[in-house]
């Protein structure tokens, strides 16, 4: 029992997502059918979730299976993350057309999230690829998941040319690692990679190329934009929120377990790749009229914001990193999810579908206003303290110019995000006749946004016990 | 333990939002009720803690400290000092009459009384906060709201470009204070926000110089400091009455009170270097300001503009950093704010009345709105700095100590009086007397009750403060007494 406990969370997963491939077939076609499979799911999740969260706290790290996994607190807070996405997720398949339908669609979904708990907690090169592919292979599938529709067969085609370079250039930055040290465990690899000679430095740009693209950094950030606007909504919101956690864990183990000697040239590289990324995310975000294109850049942007605590490399840095994709999660997956809402009942994108809403829907009106000014930065919602805490630790590091940046670039963010509210609160439908244009919030999304903002505050005001689950990890990997 | 006055007056305009939030919005007059007794509930503790401040000692009262995030030695920390508490009650009665008067809004009014009480919780919170940590955190609430005060409700001409403009302005102002707190917080070593604690350190004269200024300058563009003042008239001008009066009453002093907190009391060494130019941006303020408020049109734009100018004032008796001038600026907040409130309101009365607030087109209105009239008048003598009212026990001592200091720049502040004195008298005599255009004859129907109370409730304090000056001073001496101690010198 010992031995598989460390892993419950992806037996589990797993065995949930043979159910519901299992279970498919003898169930009746109809509206039932599709909630069951949806409530199937979420309720299965949230089982997991919440076993994962009370049985399987690590102890001191620990590598299992001969060195392929590492049972630590960076690998169980991120499964969390991971399987709380996909719960909410599956809430939002529930509303979309065609994803609910079909249980490939919560398969999919539940084998991505396999992949992603693996990836965070991986410690061994073989381990790691594996587990990159089994979370992309999905989700490309996902992306382009509605047939009929031209803009996502373009996205989820788009998603896997993409990224099928990224992962082959990463292959390849494994195994010039493995060549050169003849081992494939992260733990072990540390000692060979003390000075920042010629092969460091072609190994850091290779695995830079893999892993920037899965996080959307500049500038392997351009598939971004037109995978989320092709995807259907919710995987859009998956892709952008879980996917890019996972890629922030690899990250951080990688930095921390292989390069530790070499952290000042790799933070230099980062810093520079965070500015890039933040300053070319929100000022092309300025620009955007889609706000499915306008998330996307947001959210590179936001990889941006993140990056400045990895760069710190510090206990704090890392904290305040975990700490900020937790509030980014659940900001980027609230607002995603009203997107989703507002695209189902106007048929449209763009940000004059807003036009009315707080009208047409006081509620989700106030969602969104929690949603977007939390991607702001402001109190008392999560995104305040989680910027707060990635400045802070980067002034704490000597990175006061990064901190600067990040500021800077936090006005740009605040002037965008300001103005989708301004569609949502104050312009007016065309014919001016909100009232017997409501918008109506079924139930599973309804569900899904009470649980997200309630989240989005939580963090936001009750900051220590996230912080403290969020500095145990990051003490786990110094 | 004792009754946790501050954190209660902090957190009921909060909770009473969320219990607007709550109610169906069809449900309008339950809103403006629940939205006054909150109002009224928040306004009687604080009068209550008003009083109940032991003037007799210098320092910090009414402490309650809660444990918030220990791992970076962040706590719930309020607490006053004779500085902030006579601006915890004007917040509270800027919050109160602000209601009575937006008793009439119809476009979702639910909204509307949410993000104004968001907004007061935010301005209670910095007054009352001693932790930097909290102070910023209350400091972005109370800055957002205002964006969409302005834009849903505000002047639809220009609301779009001011309410973004202002958000922009204030954002980016607080956000240079925090990169400085940050610092201050890394290199003091204390691991700690609570700033009674920081107001120990003694940080080097160095790092000082270099941080005080982006620090003070931080805040001090919410206390609308000449160059960065743009976007205060805009901001006044383009909202709804109350915000306006939330704005130029409450804001602005939120931030000259914090630019003091924390630029002058945690880095005195850099605010005695920096004083000579705070100085001079405050004098340009205060002249420029009055000059520019002479040349309006617009009602509403010399209302602006003179809070530019009058801001300028508290500015100017923060940088002598000497006794007579920091009294002065801390009677000027609360005068200045009861003041501006009640420019705005009258405004907003005859706006709401005329649908004009071009001086040449208006006249004659002391006949059917007598009281507003009334109100401007002692509105615009306490801007004179008349004796006999607040303004007076505000601005004296303010001269007196930029006279101690640098007597040119007290003479050339004192045109400004009589500039002052000019436009006001000039906008009264056009607004209010003369003959009523023909278009309003019988056209302008008189003011409510809720109107009346409040604008009596105004007028009352600041004839009542200046002629028992006793009511105010007491209190803020006891609250310079204590930045003084900071300042090394008695």
């Amino acid at each position: 029992m010992d031995t598989i406990l460390p892993i419950l969370p992806e037996v589990l997963l797993l065995t949930l997502a043979m159910l519901v491939i299992v279970l498919d077939p003898f169930l009746k076609k109809g509206m039932n059918h599709r909630s069951f499979l949806g409530f199937f799911t979420v309720i299965g999740l949230l089982i997991i979730f919440t076993l994962s969260l009370f049985f399987v706290r690590p102890g001191d790290p620990i590598l299992i299976f001969g060195g392929m996994v590492r049972f630590d607190w960076l690998g169980f807070l991120f499964k969390l993350f991971f399987v709380f996405a996909a719960a909410m997720t599956a809430l939002f398949f529930m509303d979309t057309n065609k994803l609910n339908q079909r249980a490939e669609a919560y398969l999919l979904l539940l084998v991505a999230t396999i992949g992603m708990c693996l990836m965070a907690s991986s410690a061994d090169l073989v381990m790691l690829y594996l587990s990159i592919e089994t979370t992309s292979i999905p989700l490309y599938i996902l992306a382009g998941f509605l047939t009929g529709d031209e803009k996502s067969i373009e996205s989820g085609f788009k998603y896997l040319l993409f990224g099928a370079m990224t992962s082959a250039v990463l292959l390849y930055g494994f195994s010039l690692m493995y060549g050169f040290s003849g081992t494939t465990n992260l733990y072990d690899l540390g000692i060979h990679f003390i000075k920042f000679d010629s092969l460091a430095v072609g190994i850091t740009f290779l695995l830079l190329a893999g892993l920037a693209f899965k996080v959307s950094l500049f500038p392997f950030h351009f598939w971004a934009p037109d995978v989320y606007e092709g995807a259907p909504t919710p995987v859009a919101g998956f892709l952008s929120t879980a996917s890019k956690a996972a890629g922030f864990a690899v990250i951080l183990r990688l930095l921390t377990a292989v390069f530790p000697a070499i952290s000042a040239n790799w933070s230099t590289i980062l810093a520079v790749l965070a500015t890039l990324t933040m300053t070319v995310g929100n000022l092309i975000a300025l620009a955007q009229k889609n706000v499915k294109r306008l998330l996307a850049y947001s959210s590179i942007a936001h990889a941006g914001y993140a990056m400045i605590g990895v760069v710190a490399f510090s206990p704090l840095g890392t904290t305040s990193a975990i700490f900020y994709l937790v509030a980014y999660i659940l900001t980027n997956l609230l607002a995603f999810g009203i997107v989703g809402i507002v695209g189902r009942v106007t048929g449209s994108d763009d940000v004059s579908a807003y036009n009315g809403l707080s009208r047409r829907n006081s509620t989700l009106s106030l969602a969104a206003l929690v949603a977007f000014l939390s991607l702001a930065g402001m109190p008392p919602f999560g995104g305040f303290v989680a910027k707060f805490f990635v400045f802070s630790a980067a002034v704490q590091s000597g990175w006061i110019w990064l901190a600067v940046v990040g500021i800077l670039n936090s006005i740009v963010g605040l002037y965008y995000y300001l103005n989708i509210l301004k569609y949502i609160y104050l312009y007016r439908m065309e014919n001016q006749d909100e009232e017997h244009n409501p918008v109506h919030i079924s139930r599973p999304v309804g569900l899904a946004l009470i649980i997200l903002v309630t989240g989005v505050l939580f963090v936001g005001i009750v900051i220590a016990p996230w912080f403290s689950f969020a500095s145990h990890a990051a003490l786990n990997l110094f | 333990m004792q009754f946790p006055f501050l954190s209660i007056i902090v957190f009921t305009p909060m909770v009473a939002a969320l219990v607007l939030l709550m109610i169906k919005p069809e449900q309008k007059k339950a809103i403006r009720v629940i939205a006054l007794t909150a109002a009224l509930l928040a306004l009687t503790l604080s009068i209550w803690v008003y009083f109940a401040y032991d003037k007799t000692s210098a320092g910090y009262q009414f402490i309650e400290k809660y444990t918030w995030m220990p791992m970076l030695g962040i706590s719930l920390h309020f607490g006053v000092d004779g500085l902030s508490v006579p601006l915890v009650l004007l917040t509270g009665i800027v919050m109160v009459t602000g209601v009575m008067i937006s008793w009439g809004i119809d476009d979702r009014p639910r909204e509307f009384f949410a993000f104004l009480f968001i907004l007061a919780s935010g301005v209670f919170g910095v007054f009352a906060s001693l932790d930097l940590f909290m102070l910023f955190f209350f400091y972005e609430i109370a800055v957002f709201p205002m964006f969409l005060l302005i834009v849903i409700w505000g002047w639809i001409k220009t609301r779009e470009y001011a309410a973004m403009k202002l958000t922009l302005y204030l954002f980016i102002g607080s956000v240079i204070s925090m990169i400085g707190a940050l610092v201050m917080f890394w290199s003091s070593g204390a691991n700690t926000f609570d700033m009674l604690i920081l107001e120990t350190v003694k940080f080097t004269p160095d790092f000082q110089k270099i941080w005080f200024l982006p620090v003070f300058l931080g805040f001090a563009v919410l206390g609308g400091i000449f160059p960065f003042h743009n976007w205060s008239p805009d901001g006044h001008v383009a909202a709804p009455t109350a915000v306006s009066m939330f704005h130029a009453g409450v804001l602005m002093k939120l931030g000259a009170f914090a630019a003091l907190r924390v630029g002058i009391m945690l880095l005195p060494v850099g605010a005695k270097f920096w004083a000579p130019l705070i100085m001079g941006l405050a004098l340009v303020n205060i002249v420029y300001g009055a000059f520019i408020a002479s040349v309006q049109t617009d009602f509403k734009y010399v209302i602006g503009f003179s809070s530019v100018s009058h801001m300028g004032l508290v500015m100017m008796g923060f940088a002598t950093l000497k006794p007579e001038g920091l009294f002065g600026a801390g009677v000027q907040m609360f005068s200045h704010g009861i003041m501006t409130a009640l420019f705005f309101a009258a405004v907003g009365m005859v706006y709401d009345r005329a649908h004009t607030r071009d001086i040449p087109k208006l006249g004659g209105m002391i006949k059917p709105l007598p009281l507003v009239g009334i109100g401007v008048i002692i509105g615009s003598l306490v801007s004179m700095g008349m004796p006999g009212f607040s303004g007076f026990v505000a601005e004296f001592p303010i001269f007196m100590g930029v006279w101690k200091t640098q007597w040119v720049v007290a003479v050339i502040a004192a045109i400004s009086i009589v500039v002052t004195a000019s436009y006001v008298l000039l906008v009264i005599r056009r607004v209010f007397f003369g003959k009523i255009p023909d278009e309003f004859e019988g056209h302008i129907i008189p003011i409510n009750l809720l109107d009346k109370i409040a604008l009596v409730m105004l007028m009352a304090l600041m004839v009542g403060i200046g002629l028992f000056p006793a009511l105010m001073v007491p209190w803020v001496q006891s609250g310079v007494q204590h930045v003084l101690i900071l300042l090394g010198g008695v």
